[in-house]
């Protein structure tokens, strides 16, 4: 048996209500509702935060690191996504939020927007080496569609950039410097990732692509909102801890990587279930001249993230208008030379295909599962009504043929045997009274 | 040896773009659920939609035939017609009789059985003009 899995995403299981909104909109087909209760199949789960979004009775959370935690360490330091600067209106300037985050009780900051930029710097070096056959590249700035891609188009992950997160990249320059600087042990150092979702709490604790996370924890942007938005009224003009250029600003909104890494024949899409249409389309090799491909799980990109306080398109706007007081230069001409050939930018294992989806291993026993799912499919009434507690009524034959559901689960089914049921009933009465 | 085999028939109407790329994503779903290796699925996922595009932008109507045994997948393209005149230069790259409505709409690229050839182990076309073409296409798992 594998080791359970961790997931950011979690069920409050005293809050759920057992209804169907999440189990309709759960883009991996992972959840079920048994015994009036959801269940999220470990498997399955991509941590995209979908279901977080959707539940009314906030039944689905995602699970992060309190802001104590930090406390762990003796030097702390703050890694903001770039979305956290769209969160506040009326910020002059990046170095504002920065400083304020200072006062919130960490030592030291690093901007993932400055990883951003080191990123982006050794994506195009990467492309220069890579032959047609390879395009186009895939994004791997959103873990949720990294696992997504694990789990629905395992063909596409050669395409994955074998580069680490800005997050990563991040961490690990940010604690390499302090302890240079301040001579000290990088063990009483630690990184703290301000996420604005799961996906990326999952990522730290579960890395694709490498071993450990260089982030020693991440904490909820709403756990931190309104703390840091105290702290910014008393900004002091003459610091500017600001590094990252505007493009590593930028890549907060969906797109901003694109406009980073290779403006030409590329897309940027945003919203799960966009990616998937736009994945499919390069499944079926449609987009022959694509380049790179940067996909967002959230609508508008980070700035959407579901552990985000302000409305993604109020956010989308803030980061442009922020994105005019950074520095201006493109990475390419920004990043020194010396980040990309001092660290280990690049990831170290192959991302390997979920194969939670596969009906078994035996390809013999799996065609037999299929047929018999096929047959047990025609004889449902094809609703999709979510009322067995499975997404549609071919996940439902799919959970019976796995043992998981019994076909009286339907609904529709059981009323039309309680139908015959109660007819023989009446039969039998009037036989019996004869 | 008997070999456990299954088999699915699309159906494929002509002109029909609304249902474009239905019976490939079928075909795909049912490949990834059996778990066939990775690599070979995107063979046959780029020949199975570009069987089908052709099925409903150039035929006049037909069928997409897939068919599983555990060492195996075949996919068989059949139509009513009109038939290719000359198959060799259907067969060369960038070579194409897409009209203008499907231009527009991004195919006609010349790619179709070209494709279909490099993806699949074994391809054979017969076509005859007035009856229909016949594609099969094996991928050895």
């Amino acid at each position: 048996m594998e080791e359970r899995r961790y997931h950011s995403v979690r069920l409050d299981k005293e809050k759920c209500k057992g209804c169907t909104n999440c189990l309709k909109r759960c883009p991996t087909e992972a959840i079920r509702v048994r015994g009036g209760r959801a269940h999220i199949i470990d498997e399955r789960c991509i941590d995209c935060g979908e279901c977080i979004r959707v539940c009314e009775f906030h039944a689905k959370y995602a699970q992060t690191d309190p802001l104590a935690t930090i406390n762990r360490f003796k030097y702390k330091i703050a890694l903001p996504a770039p979305s956290l600067y769209g969160q506040f209106k009326h910020v002059a300037s990046v170095g504002q939020i920065l400083e304020g985050l200072l006062k919130m009780g960490f030592d030291d900051v690093f901007e993932v927007a400055a990883g951003a930029d080191i990123v982006t710097r050794a994506i195009r070096e990467r492309m220069r080496n890579m032959t047609p056959d390879q395009y186009p590249l895939i994004s791997s700035a959103c873990p949720a569609i990294t696992r997504l891609i694990q789990v629905r188009f395992p063909e596409l992950l050669p395409h994955i950039v074998d580069i680490r997160q800005p997050m990563e990249v991040a961490a690990m320059i940010a604690k390499r410097e302090f302890c240079q600087a301040r001579d000290v042990d990088e063990s009483e150092v630690g990184c703290f990732f301000i996420t604005p979702c799961a996906a990326k709490m999952t990522a730290v604790r579960n890395p694709i692509g490498h071993e450990k996370s260089a982030v020693d924890g991440a904490i909820s942007m709403l756990e931190i909102y309104g703390l840091l938005a105290g702290l910014l009224k008393k900004h002091s003009a003459d610091v500017n801890l600001s590094r990252a250029t505007s493009f590593g600003v930028g890549w907060a909104n969906n797109g901003g990587e694109t406009l980073s890494v290779s403006p030409e024949n590329s897309m940027a899409v945003d919203g799960i279930e966009n990616v998937i249409r736009v994945l499919e389309e390069i499944e079926n090799n449609k987009l022959r001249d694509l380049v790179f491909f940067e996909g967002a799980a959230c609508i508008g990109g980070c700035v959407g993230g579901p552990l985000t306080f302000e409305n993604g398109y109020i956010a989308r706007n803030s980061i442009r208008t922020l994105m005019k007081s950074a520095d201006v230069r493109h990475p390419d001409d920004a990043v020194k030379t010396s980040y990309l050939t001092k660290y280990a930018l690049h990831t170290t294992q192959r991302i390997t295909p979920n194969s939670a989806m596969k009906l078994d291993d035996d390809i013999a026993e799996a065609m037999r599962k299929m047929e018999l799912m096929e047959q047990i499919e025609k004889s449902l009434p094809g609703y999709d009504c979510g009322s067995c507690g499975s997404p549609t009524c071919r996940t439902f034959a799919e959970d019976i043929v796995r043992g998981h559901a019994d076909k009286m689960d339907c609904i529709h089914i059981l009323k039309d045997q309680l139908k015959i049921m109660a007819q023989r009933m009446v039969e039998l009465a009037k036989t019996t009274r004869e | 040896m008997q070999q456990h085999a299954m088999m699915d028939v699309f159906n494929i109407t002509a002109l029909d773009y609304a249902s474009a790329g239905d019976a490939s994503a079928t075909i795909k779903r049912k490949l990834k659920q059996l778990g066939i290796d990775s690599t070979v699925l995107r063979r046959i996922a780029v020949a199975s939609y570009e069987a089908e595009l052709n099925l409903i932008i150039h035929s006049m109507g037909g069928t997409l035939t897939l068919s599983i045994t555990t060492t195996e997948i075949k996919l068989v393209s059949r139509d009513v017609g009109p038939g290719i005149p000359d198959i060799e230069r259907a067969l060369q790259e960038g070579y194409s009789t897409a009209n203008a409505e499907a231009r527009n709409m991004g195919f006609g690229a010349g790619m179709g059985l070209p494709n279909m050839r490099r993806n699949a182990d074994d391809f054979t076309i017969e076509s005859e003009m007035g009856k229909g073409t016949q594609i099969q296409m094996r991928f050895a798992i």
